[in-house]
């Protein structure tokens, strides 16, 4: 089939951990098109999953987009195991979802947690450029896992980093770093948070109390990202959205996140299924073979 | 000339089709029906009374010359009946097997005011199998003009679009969201109604006139309708993206797992080969209850998808009663074969909680009718104290969809009340050069329709460009080879450019 040929090649690839791992892909197309809070689906194979994941990083001179990646199941361990320089991807598609909105707040607090500081960083990134006092609170479990922290600082005019276990930065969760800024800067306009489920409602109910707008990232389960499926509906001032059109940022103070956290569950039993099948394919390719 | 037929010298009976057992096929995603022979095929264009006033001819949305079709059957000329079809449309394989032809051309047959009609589908669907067997296809000997076009979304108005503007010599891209072109008929229509090889062949004719596919490209994402028109110099645009957006009843339960859209549902198992999963990756999610609401083509699909998934009972919730449903009449009797159970006239009020966010029940109300509404069927009304619960554990919503937003999102299109495309006569938006068609103009309709509209805003965008009308086809004189072509191949739509 005449498909055009549009390649997806890997021109780059960074180990942060043995667990996260950043993609950068060349497609000028999309590195032009890229907006802060966007997110690309990609396909490792024919027979793979679209899997949705955060632009992280778009530089249109070399025309390559970056993507920061967490292997949690089977597809991104696949693409952990068989992705680097010189493979690509079969399918690539985006930018998809709404760019954020840089605004017009001139204190803002960006929040990463754990993998989310790298799709956090564009956003950060942006609004520095536009002027704004850019406050970066980012945390993780502990300091192995700690990733884009010099580059993060680089677009800050305050930083705070905070680890579980208090490896590194301050002993504590992202919220007491908010906690920290709020207490410091009592004109904060905007909060931004992206992070798991359960950080980005931490952070909502912080800034509940302080009045403060803030602005969170959803992760629903998607299939093809253009409002066709339905499938990455969440709830949202007792409405339902498309996160994939409607979002996938939203007013973090009207999202029911417990409805978001149940939905990221639908299937747990197929996950654990394919997971466990490819372990042992990977296994077994692995095992000297019996002559 | 063979004597005049009348209605009681013709056979009788339709000719049947060879159906695979409702027992056999409900469980795999083979095709349901097999299609005619050369005999069946003949013998039924032996029931058609080439009446003067040609009634099928207007029931078909895009006017096919029928009785003309039919009459090559009947000599034993299936390429030549070919040629007939692909006079007025282009995926004969494929309108064979989906459009409603009880409402359309069947509908209006003269033979079917006393006896079964004439068998239209069947007869279009042979013909059509037949040329992609042979692998014929009228590829015309196109001129190329210096126009460039984009078409956006590949379904059946993109298709249709792309092929006529490739014809008339213009350079033809099309840009596609999935990975795959073919629009809902690779995405929505599952194989057992139409085999994604008939899909394929027909994407595989439009690459060999020239057209250009390039998948993964949302329009209003990746470019913008402007830099279409403007920096990537395209010289006209069209718009076929479909309805595509599902929509949910707004009752309790609606974000349960285990409630999930039609849309949704057959993308996994259809596009993304969930039903192979775990050789593929995507899972499914359906369970062994599912009940689906709605009672249209979609709803279906849906529901004989989940029963060759393994489900162990598939309930249709409607509510109206059968004889409003707005499913193709073949497929509605093929459910009720495959062992669909019906709730007729009972409309969803809840979707019930197992506790664990998961569906344990659907509550339901029933129905009775009573006025008709605007659309003409009586409009159901409940029945007070009647709720009743059923059990499951899936809930598909088929009830409609809505206008694709990202469009209207990304550029200054003129949208109507609903969220739909605007467009005048000559299907053109309020965009200058750029035009519009299929479900993403009139809401969801049908692939004819589709194929119709796309061919219509060829027509309209070749004036547009200033080229002349090249659907004159440029007959072949003799039998003599011309322009290198070898007579037999007998399909030189000699394209002449204004
Ligand atoms: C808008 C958006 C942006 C995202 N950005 C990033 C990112 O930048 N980096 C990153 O590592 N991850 C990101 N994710 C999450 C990522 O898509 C999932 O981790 C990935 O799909 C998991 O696939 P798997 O097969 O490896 O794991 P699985 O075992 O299939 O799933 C692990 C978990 O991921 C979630 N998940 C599974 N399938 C999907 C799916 N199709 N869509 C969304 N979530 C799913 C489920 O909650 C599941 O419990 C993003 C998700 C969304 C919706
Ligand atoms: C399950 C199901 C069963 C059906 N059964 C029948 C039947 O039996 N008979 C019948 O006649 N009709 C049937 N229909 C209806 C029929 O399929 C549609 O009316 C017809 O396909 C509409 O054609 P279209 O070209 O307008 O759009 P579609 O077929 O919807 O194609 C639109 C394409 O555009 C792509 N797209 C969307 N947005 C963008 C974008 N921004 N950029 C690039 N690409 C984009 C989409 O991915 C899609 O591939 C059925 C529909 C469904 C869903
Ligand atoms: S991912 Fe399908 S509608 Fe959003």
């Amino acid at each position: 089939m005449s498909v055009a040929d549009v390649a997806y090649d890997i021109v780059g690839r960074e180990d942060f951990s043995d667990v996260t791992y950043l993609l950068e892909i060349r497609e000028p197309d999309l590195a032009r098109a890229a907006r802060p809070g966007q997110f690309v689906i990609v396909m490792s194979h024919p027979e793979g999953e679209r899997v949705p994941l955060t632009i992280a990083d778009f530089d249109r001179d070399r025309g390559t987009i970056t993507l920061v990646i967490q292997a949690m199941g089977k597809t991104t361990r696949e693409m952990q195991a068989g992705l680097r320089p010189g493979s690509s991807l079969y399918a690539l598609v985006g930018p998809l979802g709404r760019p954020s909105e840089i605004g017009t707040a001139k204190t803002v607090v960006c929040v990463g947690g754990g993998l989310g500081v790298a799709p956090i960083y564009p956003q950060a990134r942006a609004l520095k450029e536009r002027g704004a006092y850019v406050i970066g609170v980012i945390g993780f479990r502990n300091k192995t896992l700690v990733f884009w922290e010099d580059k993060f600082r680089a677009v800050c005019d305050e930083f705070i980093i905070c680890s579980d276990d208090g490896s590194v930065g301050i002993k504590g969760l992202v919220t007491d770093g908010i906690k920290q800024a709020t207490a410091a800067h009592p004109d904060i306009d905007e909060l931004i948070a992206i992070g798991p489920p359960i950080m980005m409602r931490g952070c909502a109910e912080v800034t509940r109390a302080l009045g403060i707008h803030t602005v969170v990232s959803l992760n629903p389960i998607m299939v093809d990202g253009t409002g066709m499926c339905g499938g990455c509906r969440v709830k949202v001032g007792g409405r339902t959205r498309f996160a994939c059109v409607d979002g996938p940022e939203f007013d973090a103070h009207q999202v029911d996140f417990d409805d978001l956290m149940f939905r990221l569950a639908r299937f747990k039993p197929e996950e654990k299924i394919a997971l466990e099948r490819w372990q042992q394919g990977c296994r077994i390719e692995s095992a000297p073979s019996v002559p | 000339m063979a004597k005049k037929r009348t209605i009681r010298s013709i056979p009788q009976g339709r000719t049947p089709m060879v159906e695979r057992p409702a027992a056999e096929r409900a469980r795999d995603f083979a095709e349901v029906t097999c299609g005619y022979t050369l005999d069946e095929a003949v013998r039924e264009s032996e029931r058609c009374l080439f009446c003067p006033d040609e009634p099928c001819v207007r029931g078909c949305p895009v006017g096919i010359d029928i009785p003309g079709f039919i009459r090559q059957i009947g000599e034993g000329d299936v390429r030549g009946a070919y040629d007939v079809l692909t006079g007025t449309t282009l995926l004969p394989a494929i309108c064979g097997r989906v459009c409603p032809q009880e409402t359309q051309c069947e509908g209006v047959c003269t033979v079917g005011q006393s006896l079964e009609p004439v068998a239209i589908g069947r007869l279009e669907r042979f013909v059509g199998d037949r040329a992609i067997a042979e692998g014929w296809s009228s590829r015309p000997d196109i001129e190329p003009c210096a126009f460039t076009v984009a078409i956006v979304g590949s379904g059946p108005a993109g298709m249709a679009c792309a092929a006529d503007l490739a014809k008339a010599g213009c350079a033809v891209t099309v840009f596609e969201a999935f990975q795959q072109p073919g629009g809902v008929l690779r995405y929505g229509i599952p194989d057992f109604r139409l085999p994604n090889e008939v899909v394929d062949a027909e994407i595989a004719k439009l690459t060999r006139l020239g057209i250009t596919f390039r998948c993964n490209t949302v329009i209003g994402r990746l470019f913008t309708l402007d830099q279409l028109v403007g920096e990537m110099g395209f010289d006209a645009v069209f718009i076929g993206v479909g309805a595509g957006a599902p929509t949910f009843a707004d009752i309790p339960g609606e974000s349960l797992n285990g409630v999930i859209s039609a849309n949704e549902l057959l993308t996994r198992c259809n596009l993304m080969r969930a039903r192979e999963f775990p050789e593929r990756d995507t899972p499914l999610g359906v369970g062994r209850r599912v009940a689906v609401i709605g009672a249209g083509n979609t709803a279906m699909d849906a529901m004989r998808v989940c029963l060759r998934l393994g489900a162990e009972e598939v309930l249709c919730v409607y509510r109206r009663s059968r004889d409003e449903a707005p499913a193709r009449a073949e497929e509605l009797h093929h459910a009720e074969q495959e062992g669909i159970t019906f709730h007729w006239l009972t409309d969803p009020v809840e979707i019930l909680d197992d506790g664990k966010r998961g569906v344990r029940g659907l509550r339901c109300q029933r129905m009775e009718l009573g006025e008709p509404d605007a659309s003409g069927r009586r409009r159901p009304v409940p029945v007070p104290g009647s709720e009743i619960e059923l059990e499951c554990d899936t809930v598909v919503f088929a009830i409609g969809t809505n206008a694709n937003p990202i469009l209207g999102q990304t550029a200054k299109l003129r949208l109507d009340k609903r969220g739909y495309i605007e467009v005048d006569e000559e299907l053109a938006t309020s965009m200058q050069g750029v035009f519009a068609g299929g479900d993403i103009v009139t809401g969801a309709a049908t692939v004819i329709e589709a194929m119709g509209a796309g061919r219509r805003a060829a027509a309209a965008m070749k004036r547009y460009l200033g080229l002349a009308d090249p659907d004159v086809p440029y007959a072949p004189a003799g039998d003599a080879g011309l322009f290198g072509f070898a007579a037999d191949q007998r399909d030189h739509a000699r394209v002449r450019v204004a």
